[in-house]
């Protein structure tokens, strides 16, 4: 049950990342437009490394589980 | 009008998953009541336990000595096992004889087939050659504290606990060290072998081309990895190596590669794909392994310098903490990478056998006709929408994967400025 609890306090750590990271690229292209594609692809690179971290978490909790 | 033929054809592919997953799953989970050799209630799947959807998951998702293929047939792939007790083994799986749910209805020198790998009977004195078993149960029991799931096979009325292969996990999954070793060609090296041969029979390919056509514009496949050659090497490899970036593009653009068609074989539903590989942690062990060696082995003299003894720091601060934290990030910076690959892949992986579950959940596991119409409907919407998800994902992970690597690799090689 403790694992379950760890992997979801994981999960909020996830998404207060991802949203800083999105909110913050949408004000830069908001005040850039012409930018967008950068901003993009880094903005998706970033969310797949602070995914990166939650999921680590995630997996520790599984193996708890188990 | 290619919009609609897409959109069919998508929805095909997930109806072809459902559907080639639904049989084998008759009878998931024949939860064994006293383990006695006579349950006739337990035939022909009208009497069968809940459909438990977390078995479901990470049974599809684990490594087998088979490759299923449609309902119950199955292709069988060579058996390497060694017992230090008895030597080498060499076998087909299909000398089991596996039947529903892959239990091996024959004993073969000791090794059963249970749920599709290869377990070995721990007792000496269970006779050797081909045997005739009874039924395989799982039950789980409290070892040591740590509730393990044990394979019994039943034999002439008696229960023989039977051993899984080693694992060098220290226990973490549910192994350790056991009785024999497993180097079989399993369902994941099977797919790795066949990845192998596709990936070089499209690169000679693409050299062959490169060869006639020197000098003129690329054409056909040439032109589709074309691109993903510059993409690496201008925006991965020379941004984070520098100028010394030529001698590394061929590890960078092999772990590409290979992670890429592993992910995407990894999606097909169906055979050649469907195998979990780049979702099992001992692959990404490797490649994280191998990640590894090429930075520290090509790491100059700033790089240790500036991890055992960094320049400009007080040396208290150095000795306590500076110098112990960046060894141990020698070390945690690969690991990251091989549970970052891990963990998308397989949760990725889980979550679409969740949704496939689904189905089995609100139909009772195919008794009821409109519960599974219903569960149909819920799922097949969520499958679409998470299997074009892990398909940027599969891209996203190959990528990331490969950009940190070669960032490690220019942190080790940059020279001194």
């Amino acid at each position: 049950m403790y694992a379950a609890i760890g992997a979801g306090l994981a999960v909020i750590g996830a998404g207060i990342g991802i949203g800083n990271v999105g909110g913050k690229a949408m004000e830069a292209i908001a005040r850039q437009p012409e930018a967008l594609g950068d901003i993009r692809s880094n903005m998706i690179l970033m969310a797949a490394l602070v995914e990166g971290a939650a999921l680590i978490c995630m997996v520790l909790a599984f193996f708890v589980a188990k | 009008m290619r919009r609609i033929l897409s959109v069919i054809v998508v929805v095909l592919l997930v109806s072809a998953r459902i559907t080639a997953q639904h049989e084998g799953q008759e009878h998931v989970n024949e939860s064994p009541t006293t383990g006695q050799a006579s349950q006739p209630a337990t035939e022909a799947g009208h009497e069968e336990a809940e459909f438990n959807p977390g078995e479901f998951a990470v049974h599809h998702i684990a490594d087998a000595n088979l490759f299923p293929l449609v309902n119950d047939a199955y292709l069988s792939l060579p058996c390497f096992v060694y017992a230090p007790s008895e030597g080498w083994h060499l076998f087909v799986s299909s000398v089991f004889q596996p039947e529903k749910e892959f239990n091996g209805k024959k004993a073969i020198d000791g090794y059963i087939l249970s749920h599709g790998s290869i377990r070995r009977i721990t007792d000496e004195s269970f006779p050797k050659g081909s045997v005739d078993i009874g039924e395989i149960s799982v039950k789980e029991e409290e070892i040591n504290g740590k509730k393990k799931e044990i394979h019994y096979v039943n034999y002439n009325g008696k229960e023989y606990v039977t051993d899984a292969k080693t694992s060098w996990d220290g226990g973490l999954t549910g192994g350790g060290v056991t009785s024999f070793y497993d180097y079989s060609i399993t369902k994941n090296v099977f797919s790795m072998l066949l990845v192998f041969f596709i990936l070089l029979f499209v690169f000679f390919g693409i050299r062959k081309s490169y060869v006639k056509r020197e000098g003129l514009a690329p054409k056909g496949l040439q032109s589709f990895l074309e691109p993903i050659f510059e993409f690496i090497r201008d925006d991965v490899a020379k941004p984070t190596i520098g100028h010394k970036y030529e001698k590394y593009m061929p590890f960078l653009l092999s772990l590409f590669f290979f992670i890429l068609a592993l992910n995407l074989f990894g999606q097909i539903p169906f055979f050649p794909g469907g195998a979990n590989v780049t979702g099992n942690i001992s692959v990404t062990i490797v490649l994280a392994i191998l990640a590894f060696l090429v930075t520290n082995l090509n790491g100059n003299k700033h790089y240790w310098g500036h991890i055992l003894w960094m320049p400009g720091v007080p040396a208290v601060l150095k000795v306590l903490i500076i110098t112990p934290v960046e060894i141990l990030g020698v070390f945690i910076k690969p690991f990251t990478l091989l549970l970052r690959l891990f963990a998308n892949i397989a949760a990725g992986h889980i979550v679409i056998l969740s949704f496939v579950g689904l189905i089995f959940l609100f139909g009772h596991s195919g008794v009821s006709m409109g519960g599974t119409v219903l569960g149909a409907v819920v799922s097949v919407p969520l499958t679409l929408f998470m299997s074009a998800l892990e398909l940027l994902v599969a891209f996203l992970q190959a990528f990331v994967f490969t950009l940190l690597v070669a960032s490690y690799i220019g942190a080790a090689t940059q020279e001194h400025h």
